[in-house]
């Protein structure tokens, strides 16, 4: 099958560059290799809507994080997708810090940061009691969304504009012939016009394929997130001045959209990209790290540890930053180093890759292309007065399967019939967030089995994200037989 | 809108507890409703199909889901109302409630409540092992669940960790259905469960026991491939060196049960840090009037029955409370002293005889347990053996109360 374009990737860039190419009278296709879009760096993401406060002045990565950040309360809206902006606080906790504040003020003005200002001690104490500081500066314009929602969507939308979506896809071989690409992957080949290559970590061994030798380094981000019990203990992100060691940011703490406090990331480089282990010496940094800015945080209310992986363009110990790198080779659309601030810059990033290919195929918009994508109806969102009619009108609302986060029967079987055609458990807990309350499954999970097996799944076929991730190893007494 | 009802007693929770706590409120004249979140009660009755259940209630040895329908006869012979399949969203400390059920949103104004909604299992995330995040990590009671509800079975080779009593009768469980289970390896010096349960569980199906050893790692990609096992030294750290790499598909956390107190929380119900649970009265009265707790809410039991037990008194007070919201009385604070875990109930009628409920930080012999009023003793007494997985009493007359302005227990170790 031939297509227009063919995104590799389905974090949140490609799922962006799908949804761009969608308003156009195209033939596209985005494929992915895992079950579901968004399970690699855009997953384990902090879901922070950067201000571009932190990024180096004259960047792609300040420029697209401002333009981005300004493109965000729009694409949330007409995706049903939460946003809000909470605001970013950077924080001096020590007074050798103040210098550093200093820097990232004048950076920040320099980038364009919409409303940035500078916080005395008794302004960042009225505004974040808890927080331990000397200084700080504010900039409005952050924001927190959820970043496997905001995939997800951004993937629903395009798939409801036409673009198909190859899940469970992995691209093993790219070869270019009069001037069409040919993709073989592990679900079929395919003929594209225009590759993009958006398969963040994995995206230099993608342009390998086609004969681009890039290099990439693997930095791998643990995170800690907290119960929502402890989570009104601040109401802004909160930096600290990022440490003179260059790469991250420093630990920081970030409130979820969904109420809940992230802490983290961390930012090591490993030599293996697949590594996703949590270590006990990063875990240690960050609570640590979290203490020192809110040092009443209750650290022990913890409820889940993960990591991500972010592939950075700059080699450990490097003194630079580090730019995103968008290169367009004879239609071959190389994206690498899209880490931090990536999931800000996404729409940018797609416009940018859009704009690339302007030239070399005729782009004519699609009078059907509809942005706004519907989503599954959060139960716990209404009010009373909605909640008893919802449930008048269909008893499964009535159902309350996760009690942690309220999820009721009929939206885990919305999440199960997602346009994806999604069947995880992953898959149900990103759209529903059944799964990822305080107990961690501990009440709703084999409601959602039955709920699977109601849906038509097989207990063998239940997987916590795809293939050699069953649950079950068949019936009680199997092993008896 | 959501219809409303008016009730003398709303139990919360129809588990061993609450259907105890509201049979006992009906008997006394209450126009009592359970509200229960799963399809039928019993809680996790119904899935604890070993015996061992009913011994102290019924002096029988029951399986769980006999036990279950025992109680469950009673609460129908009085006739008490259930709600199944309804989650209470939310309780006021005007003791409103807002329910869902799949008839619709109720509201429940209750003239008093009883809290009854158990407890939940501590996860991989709260005792942070760290590794990667395959599929085939379970908690004891969700694979209990699976095995045994759902007949799913859920790996063929096994490490608990944790020797709580659930890991225990699961390792047990795991074999009989021709899993291969590992070791299970407990992080403290002694067995956290009962001592009978080590007997029937490990040593008759000759399952390894490691004491002092903790998993410090979990790998795997997609699903578990093995765990890294470590012992650990005085402070629970790992030792260094220690680690071994065991191959198993399959994990199972016993680390703990966590009283399930979200919705008191939401009513203002004062907690103790100690048991996780409501802090109460000799009555199982909150801080909050007319709301009262028992069961594993309150505090985590080691059986079954102990919970239905304090549930009878707990559904009795309930009721008497709904008829004639009783005086308060001059009430002192009960404090946990040296070596104990907790006691319970927090505060006590002087006035009264009262039976004081406790648990011991580590096993001993030859111990005394000692009451205390500021340096005065009011009693000591001589417990041949204490052991932190099972719950001891003590009591206290109201003779030996007279004058007291508050007490302490305390256990010293021989």
């Amino acid at each position: 099958m031939l297509f227009d374009v063919l995104i590799v990737g389905g974090g949140v860039v490609g799922c962006a560059i799908a949804r761009e190419f969608s308003r156009y009278a195209l033939k596209v296709c985005l494929l992915e290799n895992e079950a579901d879009v968004s399970c690699g760096t855009s997953g384990a993401n902090s879901g922070v809507v950067h201000s571009g406060l932190k990024e180096p002045s004259g960047t792609l990565k300040a420029l697209y994080c401002v333009e981005g950040n300004a493109l965000f309360p729009a694409l949330c809206e007409e995706l049903n997708v939460l946003f809000r902006r909470c605001g970013t606080l950077v924080v001096a906790v020590s007074e050798g810090e103040v210098e550093g504040l200093e820097g990232e003020f004048a950076q920040a003005e320099k980038n364009g940061v919409v409303g940035v200002r500078r916080l005395s001690r008794q302004e960042v104490s009225a505004m974040e009691p808890n927080v331990s500081a000397m200084e700080g500066v504010f900039a409005p314009t952050g924001g927190i969304v959820s970043p496997y929602e905001l995939t997800i969507a951004l993937a629903e939308n395009a798939f409801e504009n036409g673009v198909k979506m190859g899940l469970n896809a992995e691209v093993t071989g790219i070869t270019r012939k009069n001037g069409l690409f040919k993709v073989s992957s592990s679900r079929g080949s395919y003929s594209a016009r225009i590759v993009v290559n958006s398969a963040g970590v994995s995206a230099r061994k993608v342009a390998r394929m086609v004969g681009i030798e890039r290099k990439t380094y693997e930095c791998r981000g643990e995170y800690c997130i907290l119960d929502k019990r402890v989570s009104g203990v601040i109401s802004r992100m909160v930096y600290p001045v990022p440490p003179k060691r260059v790469g991250g940011f420093g630990v920081h703490l970030t409130p979820t959209i969904h109420g809940n406090l992230l802490i983290g990331p961390s930012d090591e480089y490993v030599e293996d990209g697949s590594n996703l282990a949590t270590t006990r010496g990063k875990l240690r940094e960050l609570l640590d790290g979290a203490k020192r800015l809110v040092p009443s945080l209750d650290v022990k209310s913890a409820i889940h540890e993960y990591a991500g992986m972010r592939a950075k363009i700059v080699a450990e110990g490097s003194k630079k930053r580090g730019d995103f790198k968008i290169e367009d080779i004879d239609g071959f659309i190389n994206l690498l180093g899209i880490e931090s601030p990536g999931l800000t810059a996404a729409p940018r990033i797609a416009q940018h890759v859009r704009e690339l290919v302007e030239g070399q195929i005729e782009l004519k918009a699609k009078e059907s292309f509809n942005p706004k994508r519907k989503g599954i109806t959060r139960f716990d969102a209404l009010s009373l007065k909605e909640k008893s009619a919802f449930v008048k009108e269909n008893p499964n609302y009535g159902e309350i399967v996760c009690r942690c986060e309220n999820v009721t029967r009929q939206e885990v079987i919305d999440a199960l019939n997602n346009p994806l055609g999604v069947k995880t458990l992953k898959g149900v807990k990103y759209r529903v967030r059944s799964l990822m309350g305080r107990c961690q499954g501990g009440y709703c999970l084999p409601k959602i089995v039955d709920i699977m097996r109601e849906e038509g799944i097989e207990p063998k076929d239940i997987t916590l994200k795809g293939e050699g991730s069953g649950l079950f190893i068949g019936d009680t007494k199997c092993l008896l037989k | 809108m959501p219809s409303e009802i008016e009730v003398d007693v709303v139990v919360i929770g129809g588990g061993p507890a609450g259907m105890a706590a509201a049979v006992a409120a009906s008997k006394e004249g209450a126009h009592t409703v359970i509200i229960e979140r799963e399809r039928r009660l019993g809680g996790i009755l119904n899935q604890c199909i070993h015996a061992g259940f009913g011994l102290k209630l019924y002096s029988e040895d029951l399986t769980g889901p006999e036990y279950a329908a025992r109680l469950v006869e009673d609460v129908q012979a009085e006739g008490v109302k259930t709600f199944l399949n309804s989650m209470v969203l939310d309780l006021n400390e005007r003791r409103e409630l807002i329910v869902a059920t799949d008839g619709g949103i109720v509201k429940i104004k209750a003239s008093s409540v009883v809290l009854a909604m158990g407890c939940r299992e501590r996860t991989r995330g709260m005792v942070g092992i760290v590794g990667t995040r395959p599929a085939g990590v379970y908690t004891a009671g969700v694979a209990q669940n699976f095995i045994n509800v759902r007949n799913l079975m859920v790996g063929k080779k096994i490490v608990v960790l944790g020797s709580g009593d659930i890991g225990l009768i699961m390792a047990r469980r795991l074999t009989l259905e021709g899993a291969k289970v590992v070791c299970v390896a407990e992080k403290m010096p002694y067995c956290c469960g009962l001592r009978r349960n080590v007997v029937q569980c490990l040593d008759d199906f000759g399952i390894p026991l490691l004491l002092g050893h903790t998993v410090t790692e979990i790998r795997g990609g997609r699903r578990v491939e093995g765990v890294v096992l470590s012992r650990v030294d005085e402070r629970f750290n790992p030792v260094a060196g220690s680690e071994r790499e065991v191959e198993c598909d399959t994990l199972l956390l016993s680390v703990g049960l966590i009283p399930e107190n979200e919705l008191s929380r939401k009513a203002g119900v004062a907690l103790d840090e100690l048991t996780g649970g409501p802090v109460v009265n000799e009555l199982f009265e909150t801080s909050v009037s007319g709301v009262f707790a028992c069961g594993n809410v309150l505090h985590v039991h080691d059986v079954a029955d102990r919970a239905s037990l304090e549930a009878y008194e707990a559904g009795r007070n309930a009721a008497r409370w709904a008829k004639d919201q009783a005086q308060d009385a001059d009430r002192i604070p009960v404090y946990c002293g040296e070596s104990v875990q907790y006691v319970l109930p927090q505060r006590i009628d002087a006035s009264k005889d009262s039976t004081l409920m406790f648990r011991a930080i580590r096993p001993g012999k030859k111990t005394s347990i000692i009451v205390l009023d500021g340096k005065r003793l009011i009693k000591e007494k001589c417990l041949d053996y204490v052991n932190p997985a099972e719950m001891e009493t003590f009591h206290v007359s109201r003779k030996e109360l007279e004058g007291a302005k508050s007490i302490e227990l305390s256990i010293e170790y021989g």
